[in-house]
């Protein structure tokens, strides 16, 4: 017994030794990208799909770009901004990695922006995190984001609800950024064109019980906005229909999905027509689309049984970044110059429509606008009815009128 | 931990003389008479070889290590040894285990954030840096106190759970209000100061700003678990009736620990929001509570050097569990971590501190008994 644990102790001391000293060598010739994703914490299902999607960008490309290998490191964060800068840091400095992907959530986007500016010597391109303020508000010159981000998410679905004649509207959304950024792209078109947001619920993450939300809605409203998950919408949805709400719902970019399509209340029925928007929609119906949804099945049994949002933007991150180490042959040199001014210049044809980056170094892209339809078996899908081309960041207003309204927060904008 | 626990090992007392393991604090051995106090002479006495190539080695580390390894390794475990400190202190010398440290740290974060700058600059004054830094400590101070009053009158896993849940309701309180705390998003860019010429940001200086903090703690709870308080908070702790018969005001004592464990506490949080450069309520949720308590579990409780050890412990395998994986088994990083944790304190119900001692122990066994009992790490009393 005694000799087993001064081996065991041994073990362990060597191995944190080693642990001090491992991760240095790596060879000239392979570029070596670092991957960051939730692999822990509320996010973790959704981080694995990120490193999934960023995986299968490589994978077409047989491991290679600009006539270099590709390695990838993967780092993991908690879907908490500590984390993901302490990952980050870990990576650039560390792994030496020349190139950095991610992060997924929101405020974890802010904070390895910021950080961002200290490593000019590494590119940094946004995984998934769709906070505006990102690339808003204090740029970062080595920071990219080639997606579109929450607000931009939700442009065309204000002017499409109008058309369905919902003049006045009641919001319950949960009460962080992201949520903030996708009521701001509905309500600024929404309230320019005349539109009321009559009243404002914003209710902490993750919130079973609806009651005291279901009492406030009042009765003289169009429809509900409603910018939740999809398990807490159906949680929402359960608890106005039981306190005998009848109104038509509109949806968020992640409040439609398959928790509430299978929803089987018995507000079923009135839940064809819901609306919602995103960057992309599972019923995509263009052969860029159906290869990649086809490609992800192919190359991972394990996946969700069509590729999630984050996988979708992962990919086209990823792809960016190959794409642009093509474009210069993998020169990184001089400070990775011809690098960054490549990926400027850069047009990405993905699965949902071609993305370009603006001034700011933010996307530019489509956004898709879906209504819930009932299929001939009596089953419940989103169908793509509109799709809103070259949406940027400002929202379609001037960049006066944007900074006008501010970003988007618990009050902005407000059109009660 | 609970109070029968100490009583037993109190009255095997007699017994545990020959056994190194179980010396009492003060309890030098000859030639370091405990009565001397703590005169410069005897203050020079104590200081051995060793003390001083750890010293020399934590002022040099800086100078050999990278950047990456002096802050994000070096600096954060010198702040999150400082809080596991405050734990370690109240745990090893006052029977107390307090889940609320971190929250007492967060709180410190929180009121660096709300006095100072932040990218939240409708709530955050803009008050200096020393201001705001000495107004954190001094309200997280008197938190840890209120907490510590709330709670002394429990023992055992009743002061777990009601340290928990005000951890808990603290993190609510943080998410839910805006007025203050800013709810979920917290605090952002609460940057360290730029003073006297120097960013505290920056690498090096950060990393010595930590150790300065770091090695003032230790210091302190090495003095007062040798000053009369800490030798009657040992014995409160090892028997709460007995020393009340003997007129020591026992509520007092335990109160006054959470005050001392408090203040290294509230250290400790200034110096992470500054390392970190924000603070959410994530700072001072659960998992941030629990990891104080690990922290303080893997490096062992009694001595202080344990909080430190198991500070760098915690970081590295933080850090690095997800090299040890081949890349396609990476996200399955946190099995090395929990592997590694469970292999500690399985083998060790004391942490490295204890692997250290058996180690020790084994080692005098070998050379003739009583050998190298002297240089024993200082006990607080088992």
């Amino acid at each position: 017994m005694d000799l087993k644990r001064r081996v065991i102790g041994k073990g362990v001391l060597a191995a944190a030794v080693a642990l001090a000293f491992a991760g240095a060598a790596h060879a000239d010739d392979v570029i070596r990208i670092g991957v960051l994703a939730t692999l822990e914490g509320p996010f973790a299902a959704g981080g694995q799909d990120g490193i999934r999607g960023a995986e299968l960008a490589l994978k077409q490309k047989n491991g290679m770009a600009g006539g270099h290998k590709i390695e990838f490191v993967k780092g993991s964060s908690n879907a908490t901004p500590d984390k993901a800068v302490g990952a980050t840091r870990k990576l650039v400095e560390q792994d030496k990695v020349q190139i950095m992907i991610g992060p997924l959530s929101g405020d974890e986007g802010i904070a390895v922006k910021n950080y961002s500016k200290s490593q000019p010597g590494v590119t940094f391109i946004n995984g998934s995190s769709g906070a505006q303020a990102t690339t808003l508000v204090d740029p970062s010159a080595n920071f990219f984001r080639f997606h579109t981000e929450g607000a931009q998410w939700m442009v065309g679905l204000g002017e499409h609800a109008l058309a369905k004649g919902y003049k006045k509207m009641y919001l319950i959304a949960e009460d962080y950024g992201f949520p903030y950024s996708q009521v701001q792209g509905f309500m600024a078109s929404y309230c320019a064109k005349g539109g009321h947001i009559v009243g404002k619920s914003w209710v902490p993450l993750g919130t079973k019980d609806y009651s005291s939300v279901v009492s406030k809605i009042p009765g003289d409203i169009d429809a509900v906005l409603v910018v939740l998950g999809g398990a807490d919408a159906v949680n929402f949805l359960t608890q106005y229909e039981q306190a005998g709400g009848d109104k038509p719902m509109v949806g968020g970019t992640i409040t439609v999905d398959q928790t509430v399509l299978n929803y089987k209340g018995k507000r079923r029925e009135s839940l064809v027509g819901t609306p919602s928007a995103g960057p992309m929609a599972d019923s995509l119906d263009t052969p860029e689309w159906k290869k990649f949804v086809s490609d992800y099945k192919a190359n991972f049994k394990d996946g969700f049984p069509s590729p999630s949002l984050f996988a979708f933007l992962y990919y086209i991150s990823t792809k960016a970044a190959l794409e642009g180490l093509d474009a210069v042959k993998g020169d990184l040199s001089d400070g990775q110059k011809k690098y960054r001014a490549a990926l400027q210049k850069l047009v990405v044809k993905g699965p949902a429509g071609d993305i370009r980056i603006d001034e700011n170094r933010n996307g530019v892209g489509t956004t898709y606008i879906t209504e819930v339809v009932k299929n001939a078996d009596g089953s419940l899908a989103s169908k793509v009815i509109k799709s809103v081309p070259n949406v940027s960041q400002t929202l379609g207003l001037s960049k006066a009128e944007f900074q006008k309204m501010g970003l988007g927060s618990r009050d902005v904008p407000n059109c009660p | 931990m609970s109070a029968a626990h100490w009583r037993r090992a109190m009255n095997a007392g007699a017994a545990a003389v020959a056994n190194p393991v179980a010396h009492v604090a003060g309890a030098t051995p000859a030639g370091h008479p405990v009565s001397g106090g703590w005169g410069i002479r005897r203050r020079i006495a104590a200081i051995r070889p060793r003390h001083l190539i750890g010293l020399a080695a934590l002022l040099l580390y800086p100078w050999i290590a990278t950047p990456f390894f002096t802050f994000q390794i070096g600096g954060q475990s010198l702040a999150l040894g400082l809080i596991a400190l405050s734990l370690t202190f109240l745990a090893g010398s006052g029977g107390m285990v307090s889940l609320a440290q971190m929250t007492v740290a967060g709180i410190a974060a929180y009121v660096v954030a709300i006095f100072g700058f932040s990218a939240a600059d409708h709530i955050s004054l803009g008050w200096p840096w020393w201001l705001a830094a000495s107004m954190a400590v001094v309200i997280a101070t008197i938190a840890a106190t209120f907490i510590g009053w709330l709670s002394v009158r429990t023992e055992g896993i009743y002061t777990i759970m009601i340290t928990l849940a005000i951890g808990v309701a603290f993190q609510y309180l943080c998410v839910q209000n805006y007025s203050l705390f800013n709810g979920f998003q917290g605090f952002q860019k609460v940057e360290a100061p730029v003073a006297f010429g120097v960013n505290w940001h920056d690498a090096t200086p950060f990393y010595y700003l930590a150790l300065f903090c770091a090695l003032g703690g230790y210091w302190l709870v090495q003095y007062v678990l040798r000053a009369p308080f800490g030798l009657a908070l040992q014995g409160v702790r090892d028997n709460p009736r007995r020393m009340n018969s003997l007129g020591f005001d026992v509520v007092a004592h335990r109160v006054a620990a959470y005050t001392l464990a408090g203040f290294l506490a509230a250290v400790g949080g200034v110096l992470l929001v500054w390392y970190d450069g924000l603070v959410t309520p994530g700072t001072v949720g659960t998992g941030a509570l629990i990891k104080i308590l690990i922290i303080a579990v893997l490096g062992g409780m009694r001595h202080p050097l344990g909080a430190f050890i198991g500070a760098v412990i915690y970081v590295l395998l933080q850090n690095f569990a997800i090299d040890l994986l081949g890349n396609d088994y990476r996200e399955r990083f946190n099995t090395v971590i929990g592997g590694v944790f469970l292999v500690i304190v399985l083998f060790s119900p004391d942490g490295m501190l204890g692997w250290w001692v058996q180690l020790r122990t084994r080692f005098a066994a070998r050379r003739g008994p009583g050998a190298e009992t002297r240089r024993l790490p200082q006990q607080q009393g088992r």
